[in-house]
């Protein structure tokens, strides 16, 4: 067999199956949709309870986090997360999950050298970027106010 | 006493017995297709431990006394122990041996591992430098996982080239003497790769190896694809049979009638949501211990090639860029 590296690579992808977009986009919008729409009940119901607007989309935040945790926990999140795709990882508990999850999963390095040290390993570089471009657009915002 | 042919291959001349064997399997191999094979079946997947790696080292060490014990053998008539698994330093090798004194040799293949380890304790009981030699191997899901890719309760979605590691162990305990099946000849992989980079496609990585031992192996003995009643791929899943068996169609050669693979027959693919298939060193050893040594030795199956394959990926070295080289080592086994 006498093959060139590119040659190989197309002879992978004819044998290697694609991701069924109609299958897995339909799904990710539903249940997406579906913890956003538990999102939009809860901040309705805290603003129903009294809640300044305010307060109300924090305590929903942390609800949600709250109930990801949980799920994660009992080895569920994953289960969803397998239909859901995009549709449990962009909203706030796919955050919860990925820091979450290696938390529980490092456990039985200790609670220093595993849990603590691990916790971050996906949602570090979402943190590190996220917090660098936010400085970043400051400056900008910044640079803009002094030129008016 | 065993002799080179020539590249790699290794002829076996007293044609040394696999005396005993025995698989153990985790629970969702358990519920596989090949349910009724395994000596034991794990109903949690921890083993009752409490860490992956520990309950990896229960399950080899199940699969080894099983094979103990299913052969009449005690632990001191053991010469050399080979062992291996997908974890760095091979722990669950050695920690599963901890509690033995049998002279111990850890070993790395990745999921070739099965046919490495026993290609040596072969060599070894042919050549007589053992009398009996132990080849175990194993891996376990979670603990590959938590090594290799991510969190086990990570919410990710795998890909449809993913293959499932498999939890699951298995033993051989080659004997000078003894029924069959025996083994014949091996042939040792070359370190082979294609560019392949994508840590979810490791049967597009490994198909080559499995190209380019099995049609060694052909050409140094002489013999042909119609010699075999099975060549056996370790786990090359859906994506890396079908690419080995075009590879092969490229020689004019087609072996799709004979070809069968561990990662294919471990689990049911439509209803066990593996994706292409089973991986890990336990899928291979597992199979070939618990499916088809005793399809040998009830002479339902009469020449096997056994070629277990390995994708050699470090996530570190798949992160700075690198492609991921593939290994495959062929062991034939024989009822004759």
């Amino acid at each position: 067999m006498k093959m060139t590296n590119t040659e190989y690579d197309e002879l992978t992808k004819k044998h290697s199956p694609n991701t069924k977009l109609y299958l897995t986009l339909p799904k990710a919008f539903v249940i997406g949709g579906l913890i956003c729409c538990l999102g939009q009940a809860l901040f309705n119901l805290y603003t129903y309870l009294g809640m300044t607007e305010m307060n109300a989309r924090s305590v929903t935040s942390i609800t949600l986090i709250f109930f990801s945790a949980l799920l994660t926990g009992l080895k569920l999140y994953d289960k969803i997360a397998k239909h859901g795709g995009a549709g449990t990882l962009v909203p706030i508990t796919g955050f919860a999950n990925s820091v979450v999850s290696p938390a529980l999963e490092f456990k039985t390095e200790g609670f220093i050298l595993g849990t603590a040290a691990k916790m971050f390993i996906i949602a570090g570089p979402v943190i590190v970027y996220g917090i660098v471009t936010s400085v970043l657009y400051g400056i900008i915002l910044y640079i803009f106010q002094i030129m008016q | 006493m065993s002799n080179l042919i020539k590249d790699g291959t290794i002829n076996l001349p007293t044609s040394p017995s696999i005396a005993s064997y025995a698989a153990a399997a985790g629970k969702k191999e358990g519920e596989g297709p090949l349910a009724n094979c395994f000596d034991y079946i794990a109903d949690d997947v921890s083993l009752g431990e409490n860490s992956w790696e520990k309950s990896e080292s229960k399950l080899q060490q199940y699969a080894f006394t099983n094979a103990l014990s299913k052969g009449n053998f005690s632990e001191t008539d053991i010469d050399f122990l080979f062992a291996g698994d997908l974890l760095n330093q091979c722990v669950a090798s050695a920690y599963g041996a901890r509690d033995t004194s049998i002279p111990f040799f850890g070993l790395f293949g990745a999921c070739s591992t099965m046919a490495e380890s026993l290609s040596l304790a072969s060599i070894f009981v042919d050549s007589g430098t053992a009398i009996n030699a132990a080849a175990v191997t194993s891996s376990h899901f979670c603990s590959a996982e938590r090594q290799f890719r991510l969190p086990v309760n990570y919410g990710g979605q795998r890909t449809p080239t993913a293959q499932w590691t498999a939890t699951a162990a298995g033993c051989a305990i080659v004997s000078p003497h003894g029924a069959p099946p025996y083994v014949k000849a091996v042939t040792v992989g070359k370190i082979k790769d294609m560019g392949v980079t994508d840590a979810n496609n490791m049967g597009a990585a490994m198909a080559t190896a499995a190209y380019d031992t099995i049609s060694r192996h052909l050409a140094n003995t002489e013999q042909s694809v119609d010699s075999f009643d099975l060549i056996l791929t370790g786990d090359l899943g859906q994506v890396g049979s079908d690419i080995l068996i075009e590879l092969f169609q490229k020689d004019n050669v087609d072996i799709s009638d004979k070809h069968n693979d561990c990662g294919l027959m471990l689990y049911d693919l439509k209803k066990q949501d593996v994706h292409a298939g089973g991986s890990g060193c336990g899928c291979s050893a597992s199979v070939l211990c618990g499916h088809i040594l005793p399809e040998i030795a009830k002479g339902n199956l009469k020449n096997v090639l056994f070629a277990a394959t390995g994708a050699l990926m470090s996530p570190t070295i798949v992160q700075q860029g690198e492609s991921i080289p593939g290994i495959s080592h062929a062991v034939h086994i024989s009822a004759f």
